[in-house]
C-alpha cells in the first residue's frame, strides 16, 4: 500500500486530539525514551510539552545533536535555475498567476552561477526550479547537474515530482538527494492551495517520496510548509510518512526542513502562523524523534533564530542564498520566490560559527 | 609491555581517535596533544580528494598521525570498496576501516556487506580493519579472510552507552587471535579501562571525547584509562571470589608466634 493510501486510512484528526490532550506523563516518557514512535513525537509537540517541558526537550535535543553531529554544521547553497511555473500555489511567489519576470537559465548561465558559488566555497549545491516541464525537464536537469557536479561534491534537487525512472536516471548520473515538501497533508487545504497545474494531484506528490526512495537516491528531504494548515495535523502526518519511508526503505537517509510561510509576491494571508517558540519546539521534538536525520533551516529564517536553532537540533543550513534564477551573478529581487531573512554573507556565517567553536562543513560526499 | 601492532605497523598509543565531530581543527589538535594518540580515523567522504586542502587532514599530517580512513556513508560492499580505493589514492595509505551501515536509525554494521568488502579489500592489499557487531562467528570468518584486526561495537555509535556487548567481546577475545579494538559506544574512561582489562588491544573513541564539556581533558582521561587498563591486563588481575578471604591468612599465626617468642625468650 502506498503512503497516500495509508494516509487516507489514518485518522490524523485523532492524532491532533491526542496532541491537545497529551499529559506530562506522556511527554516525560517520550523525553526519556531511546527510540521514539509517532505517539512519542506527538506528545513532544503538544501544548503540555511546550508549557511544562520545553527546557527538558531542548536540553535533550542539544545532547542528541552533539552526540550525532558533534560541533559541526553542514553548509549548502540553493541554485535557482528557473522560476517558470505552471502551478498556481496560492502562497508562492512563483505562482503562474503572479505577473513577475520569468527566466530559465541557459547552461552557460548555470556554469556562471556555479563559478560564483564556487568562489564562496560551497561544494553542496541544491538545484531549485518551479514546475514547468517544458522548460525544466529531466534532460535539462541532467545537463544542469552535469555542470554543477564539476563544482560540487554533493548535488541535490528541489523541483517538481518526477517518475521513478526519471529519478533513477538522475541517480545513475550522480544525483545525491531530492527534497520535495508536501506543503500540507490536509486534503482540503491541499486542494484549495493548489487549484491548478500538475501539483493539484495530491496523490502524485505524496507518492513521489516512495519513487525517490525506490530509485536508490541517498537522501530525501521532507517537510511541510508551516503556516498553511494546523501544524499539529501536518507534523503528525509527516511523522507517519517518515516512519513509512524508513520502514520500507531502510537505507534511505532522511532530512527534514522547516519552511515557514513568509510574505511573498502573492501577498498570501498566513492563516495558521507558527511562532518562534513553536518552531523551536518542533525542531527540538524532531531531533528526539529522528536522532540521525539531517535537520535543515534555510535563510527564510532570521540570523538570530538560525543561530539559536543550531544549538538544539539544526545540523545543516544554507547561507548567502539567492532565490532568483541567476541571483549569484546579477541580483534581481523582482524574480525572487520568497524574501531572505538572513542576509549574512557566507564569510559572516563562517565567522559566526567559528566564534562558537562550530566547524562549518562544506565538503561531504555520499561515500 | 607488549607492543600494539596492526598490519605490521607498531602503533605507539592504544587510543584511536575519531575526528569528525570537533568544533574546530584547533580543538582536534589539542585533543591529539593531550591524549598522545598516534592513530586517527577520518571519513573519506569528508576529504576533498581533488584539492587536498582539508583542515582536519592538515592537523593530522602536522601531528604525523597514522591515518585510518573509514568508509562511513557506504551502504554496500561496492560503495565501501570504491571508498577504500579512493582513500588509498588520496591519502597514500593501505589502512582502511570498513564501516557499512545502511540504516541511519541505528547505524549498525551490515555483516554480509562487510564480509564481502573485507574479502575483496584484503585481496587488493589493504590493511583491513572492520567495524562489526560483536558477532563471534563473523569475527572468526573475517580472521580467516585475512583482516588485520577486529573492531566490535560496545553499543550503538555515538550512544555513549558503554559495553553492552560485554559477553560477546570476551568471546571474540578468546577465539580470535587478532588485535581486538572496541569501536563504538565507549562512553567513559571507565568503559575504556574495562575493555582493556579484558584484553582488548585498543579503543576507538570519538563521541565520548567530542561530546564532553571539555574534550581536551576528556581525551587525556581516556588515554590514561586505556593505559591503566592495559597495564592491569598485563599484570593479570587476581581472581574474583564470592566469599570473603582474609587479606593475609598468616596474621594470626604470626601473632601467636610473637607471643610464644616473648614468653620463651
Amino acid at each position: 500500500m502506498s503512503f497516500y493510501d495509508t494516509l487516507m486510512s489514518l485518522d490524523i484528526n485523532e492524532d491532533v486530539e491526542f496532541i491537545k490532550k497529551a499529559s506530562s506523563f506522556e511527554v516525560t516518557r517520550a523525553i526519556n525514551k531511546e527510540i521514539l514512535d509517532v505517539r512519542d513525537f506527538l506528545a513532544l509537540i503538544s501544548p503540555c510539552a511546550m508549557r511544562y517541558h520545553l527546557d527538558s526537550i531542548v536540553a535533550k535535543a542539544k545532547a542528541v545533536t552533539k552526540a550525532n553531529f558533534g560541533s559541526t554544521v553542514g553548509l549548502y547553497v540553493p541554485l535557482y535555475v528557473s522560476n517558470y511555473c505552471t502551478n498556481a500555489c496560492t502562497y508562492c511567489g512563483f505562482s503562474a498567476h503572479n505577473h513577475i519576470e520569468r527566466k530559465v537559465l541557459t547552461f552557460d548561465e548555470v556554469r556562471a552561477e556555479c563559478e560564483a558559488i564556487a568562489k564562496m566555497g560551497f561544494k553542496n549545491i541544491l538545484v531549485v526550479s518551479g514546475e514547468a516541464p517544458h522548460y525544466v525537464d529531466v534532460e535539462y536537469l541532467k545537463k544542469a547537474l552535469d555542470i554543477v557536479r564539476e563544482y560540487a561534491c554533493y548535488t541535490q534537487i528541489e523541483v517538481q515530482p518526477l517518475d521513478t525512472d526519471e529519478y533513477a536516471y538522475l541517480q545513475q548520473n550522480g544525483l545525491d538527494s531530492v527534497s520535495l515538501y508536501q506543503e500540507t497533508f490536509h486534503p482540503k487545504t491541499y486542494k484549495d492551495c493548489h487549484p491548478k497545474g500538475k501539483k493539484a494531484d495530491m496523490r502524485y506528490r505524496v507518492e513521489a517520496i516512495e519513487r525517490v526512495a525506490s530509485a536508490n537516491i541517498d537522501k530525501i528531504g521532507m517537510g511541510v510548509l508551516l503556516g498553511l494548515y494546523d501544524w499539529h495535523y501536518d507534523l503528525a502526518a509527516l511523522a507517519h510518512h517518515m516512519c513509512y519511508i524508513k520502514d520500507n526503505f531502510i537505507s534511505t537517509r532522511l532530512s527534514v526542513s522547516f519552511p515557514r510561510l513568509r510574505p511573498c509576491a502573492s501577498g498570501f494571508d498566513v492563516k495558521y502562523p507558527v511562532n518562534d517558540y513553536e518552531l523551536c519546539q518542533i525542531i527540538a521534538a524532531m531531533r528526539l524523534f529522528q536522532k540521525h536525520a539531517s535537520l535543515s533551516l534555510s535563510t527564510r529564517e532570521s540570523a538570530e533564530f538560525r543561530n539559536m536553532a543550531l544549538s538544539f537540533g539544526i545540523n545543516n543550513m544554507s547561507a548567502n542564498s539567492r532565490t532568483t534564477p541567476g541571483g549569484y551573478t546579477a541580483d534581481n529581487k523582482e524574480l525572487a520566490q520568497w524574501d531572505i531573512n538572513d542576509g549574512r554573507t557566507v564569510y559572516q556565517v563562517v565567522d559566526y560559527l567559528k566564534g562558537r567553536n562550530i566547524d562549518p562543513v562544506f565538503y561531504e560526499r555520499t561515500v | 609491555m607488549s607492543d600494539f601492532v596492526v598490519g605490521g605497523v607498531k602503533i605507539p598509543s592504544r587510543l584511536i581517535i575519531g575526528t569528525g565531530k570537533f568544533g574546530s581543527p584547533e580543538i582536534l589538535s589539542k585533543v591529539i596533544e593531550a591524549s598522545g594518540a598516534t592513530m586517527a580515523t577520518l571519513a573519506i567522504k569528508r576529504v576533498d580528494v581533488k584539492d587536498g586542502s582539508d583542515n582536519i587532514l592538515a592537523v593530522l599530517k602536522e601531528h604525523k598521525m597514522q591515518l585510518l580512513p573509514n568508509t562511513s556513508g557506504a551502504k554496500t560492499a561496492k560503495e565501501a570498496i570504491f571508498a577504500a580505493h579512493l582513500a588509498r589514492e588520496a591519502l597514500d595509505t593501505n589502512f582502511i576501516k570498513i564501516e557499512i551501515h545502511p540504516d541511519e536509525r541505528h547505524l549498525l554494521p551490515d555483516p554480509i556487506e562487510t564480509y564481502e568488502a573485507c574479502k575483496q579489500l584484503v585481496k587488493d592489499g589493504f590493511v583491513v580493519m572492520p567495524y562489526i557487531h560483536a558477532d563471534v562467528v563473523l569475527a572468526q570468518r573475517l580472521a580467516d579472510v585475512g583482516v588485520a584486526c577486529i573492531m566490535p561495537l560496545g553499543s550503538c555509535i555515538g550512544s555513549n552507552q558503554g559495553l553492552k556487548s560485554e559477553a560477546f567481546i570476551k568471546l571474540i577475545l578468546d577465539v580470535v587471535k587478532l588485535p581486538v579494538i572496541v569501536d563504538a559506544g565507549v562512553g567513559s574512561p571507565a568503559d575504556a579501562a574495562l575493555a582493556m582489562q579484558w584484553g582488548c588491544s585498543g579503543v576507538m573513541s570519538n563521541t565520548a571525547i567530542s561530546s564532553a564539556s571539555d574534550p581536551i581533558a576528556m581525551a587525556k582521561a581516556m588515554a590514561m584509562a586505556i593505559e591503566a587498563g592495559h597495564i592491569a591486563y598485563e599484570a593479570k588481575l587476581g581472581a574474583v571470589s564470592n566469599t570473603a578471604i582474609a587479606t593475609s591468612p598468616m596474621d594470626d599465626f604470626i601473632k601467636e608466634a610473637k607471643e610464644w617468642a616473648s614468653m620463651t625468650h
